[in-house]
């Protein structure tokens, strides 16, 4: 099953054969990559296999060498972390972008502060803070106004995703959202990616926990050495197939043909 | 069963809108603050009252009017330094050569009356515009070259102290006699209108908090209960009216002149509060200083520019060091190669973080530079009428200083291990 046998919506966002050598290690092979929106794709793969190259060259850290970057289908010139924003693609990272030392409210407007005759205008951000939390269903903080030092690491992911919310993205990528997490903040954090593919944002999650994955995504991508092997719906593999697709690249009739496998080693 | 239902009382912003929260909860989270380690000028405020104790029974003339406005006027320097010092401390940078630039500036406003025979606005100017220059420079290095703070600054600590001796000349000083500048020090508002300040600090003030306390009220936003409100209003109204009466009273040792009015430094000092306080609290500029100095990699991946917020907090702390340096030179009505130099900037350092001012970075407000001013103010003022000999009063400062970093360290440690900020 290959990625003609997925129904099409139009993706929000495509890349088409993107290639990325650093010197002469060829990192990213001919790789498709499509998100759409209203649905979860889990990014999957091995240590190595190319999950951060792929991320950071979506958000723009990473300029591709060749291939085509489609946003809403037209393609896009991507220089660098602001031209990707300004599209709406917003990435959660796994070491939180948050200030210790500043309330919710703030750290969710940091950079973006609403103002009003040329003061902060907190009564506004505030509310426009609840409303978005609110939205995706958060009732484990206590005040929006609590110092993000004292949230646990949860709640932190939870302000984070928030922050995507608020700004009306319409991608969102987040980068091992529940890897230090806890069984019941996995839990919360999972309900709200579900949560931001409902709003219909297009979700990318890259993620090593199979649990996680076949939980809340509708598409799995496997990178095995640089390529995609698989592109296939959640509900059509099993987990010992995506496990197989991320070790050897194939798996059945699934995967990269024998012969490619072999030569990406 | 119960936790569950705890937590799900706790929850959804419980705390924002409740309305029926009371003094006494407020209370009781303020002294769990405290436990956890969040003391702000707590330590500072207490030690006040401590040394005013201390001082007064070891000597009657420490709590006299005249002792108290002299104590105003000694202030009034170290708490514009420390006031500048916040905006770099909040980064976790230091400037060590704030005290010299302020030096510096000073002999640049006194110089540029003497031999230019500028007007003393401009002078000022011309002060303040050189601080902001040195200021400029020590951010550029530190931002773009990377060079830490510490070693920028104390190069300019050692090279501005040769740019005064080379303007002023080996073993000179400058005067200052310029009745307006001299006047920032030596002369007091008329009763009647220092009065009248006081009463539109106290009613403005008043008016501000009510009416956004009522705003905050019908927007259903998070605010403090009323009782926190009117024991701010109480407080505020309590400083400014005792401190206006005291500085009324005839403090006159002479029978037959009279000298009474608050002195115009202290109007000064209130102003660059407010201003400052509004600057950091009130605009994104001051909120992208708290988010740089609470984690600069967050603040740069939130599009904020990180090093012109470095460089913009040198030339803050340097321009408020030459207005400090321009009020200290008002107060010795002179300056001097040695302007700036020796102990200056450790009292400055001294009174931001007995404050509570964090050393670490991202903590911090304009106030508790006041607060810890006028806290070193009154040691020096203090053991200096017990006539102690000046080792004694170096080991004092430098104790204290010590003890303040302390105080910081541990409840740092505190906050970290109990999840406040």
């Amino acid at each position: 099953m290959t990625a003609e046998a997925i129904p099409k919506t139009a993706p929000i966002l495509e890349l088409r054969g993107v290639n990325k050598s650093f010197g002469v290690v060829h990192v990213l092979h001919d790789v498709d990559f499509s998100v759409y929106p209203g649905e979860v794709t889990a990014l999957v793969g091995d240590n190595g296999a190319g999950k951060s190259t792929l991320v950071k060259a979506i958000a723009g850290i990473h300029p591709i060498d060749s291939g085509t970057y489609l946003f809403d289908g037209k393609p896009v010139s991507v220089h660098g972390p602001n031209d990707v924003a300004a599209l709406g693609v917003e990435v959660v990272y796994q070491d939180l972008a948050l200030c210790d030392n500043l309330d919710i409210v703030s750290n969710m407007f940091l950079g973006r502060e609403v103002r009003q005759r040329g003061m902060l205008d907190e009564a506004r951000m505030e509310t426009l803070a609840r409303e978005a939390l609110a939205s995706l269903s958060v009732r484990t903080v206590k005040s929006v106004r609590q110092a993000v030092s004292s949230l646990s690491g949860g709640q932190r992911q939870t302000v984070a995703i928030a922050k995507c919310v608020l700004w009306n993205s319409r991608v969102v990528l987040l980068d091992e959202p529940t890897a230090a997490l806890g069984v019941a903040q996995t839990r919360q954090v999972i309900d709200l990616v579900r949560r931001l593919a409902e709003q219909g944002l297009g979700v990318v999650l890259i993620s090593h926990n199979m649990v996680d994955v076949f939980e809340v995504a509708d598409r799995i991508c496997a990178l095995y050495l640089g390529r995609v092997a698989a592109e296939v719906k959640a509900s059509e593999v099993t987990h010992s197939q995506v496990v197989e697709l991320i070790t050897a690249g194939r798996s059945g009739d699934l995967g990269l043909a024998p012969a490619e496998a072999a030569k990406s080693m | 069963m119960t936790t569950f239902q705890t937590e799900l009382a706790d929850s959804a912003f419980s705390a924002d809108a409740r309305s029926d929260e009371t003094f006494r909860d407020a209370a009781r989270s303020y002294l769990q603050r405290v436990r956890g380690g969040d003391m702000g000028s707590l330590p500072a405020v207490l030690g006040l009252v401590v040394l005013f104790v201390v001082f007064g029974l070891a000597n009657e003339r420490f709590t006299s009017a005249l002792n108290l406005a002299n104590l105003v006027t000694q202030a009034g320097s170290i708490c514009v330094l420390a006031m500048g010092l916040v905006f770099v401390l909040l980064l976790g940078d230091i400037d060590l050569s704030a005290g010299v630039a302020g030096g510096v500036s000073a002999c640049a406003m006194a110089l540029s009356i003497t031999d230019h025979g500028w007007p003393w606005w401009a002078a000022i100017l011309a002060g303040v515009a050189c601080g902001a220059l040195i200021g400029l420079a020590i951010g550029l290095l530190r931002a773009k070259l990377g060079i830490p703070s510490f070693v920028v600054t104390l190069a300019f600590f050692l090279g501005l102290q040769g740019v005064t001796l080379k303007l002023i000349g080996e073993g000179g000083s400058v005067r200052v006699d310029d009745p307006v500048i001299r006047g920032i020090t030596v002369t007091n508002l008329p009763v009647t209108v220092g009065w009248a300040c006081a009463l539109l600090v106290v009613v403005g003030y008043a008016g501000l908090q009510l009416h956004r306390h009522r705003s905050k009220v019908a927007a259903g936003l998070h605010h403090a209960p009323f009782g926190v409100v009117a024991a701010r209003i109480v407080g505020v109204a309590a400083v400014t009216l005792g401190v206006t009466y005291l500085l009324s009273l005839n403090r006159s040792v002479n029978a037959n002149i009279e000298i009474r009015g608050i002195p115009y430094v202290l109007p000064m000092v209130g102003v660059l509060l407010i201003v400052l306080t509004v600057v950091l609290t009130r605009t994104s500029y001051g909120r992208h200083i708290y988010a740089v100095g609470g984690n600069a990699e967050a603040a740069r991946r939130a599009g904020i520019n990180v090093d012109r917020i470095r460089m913009s907090v040198f030339v803050m702390c340097s321009s408020l060091a030459a207005l400090s340096g321009i009020v200290a030179a008002s107060y010795g009505g002179k300056v001097s190669a040695s302007s700036g130099a020796g102990n200056v900037l450790l009292y400055a350092v001294g009174a931001a973080v007995i404050g509570g001012t964090s050393l670490f970075g991202g903590k911090g407000r304009a106030l508790d530079a006041v607060i810890g001013g006028v806290v070193v103010a009154t040691i020096a003022n203090g053991l200096g009428l017990l006539n102690q000999s000046s080792y004694i009063n170096f080991l004092v400062t430098g104790g204290v200083l010590l003890l303040a970093a302390s105080v910081d360290a541990i409840s740092r440690r505190r906050r970290s291990v109990t999840g406040l900020s």
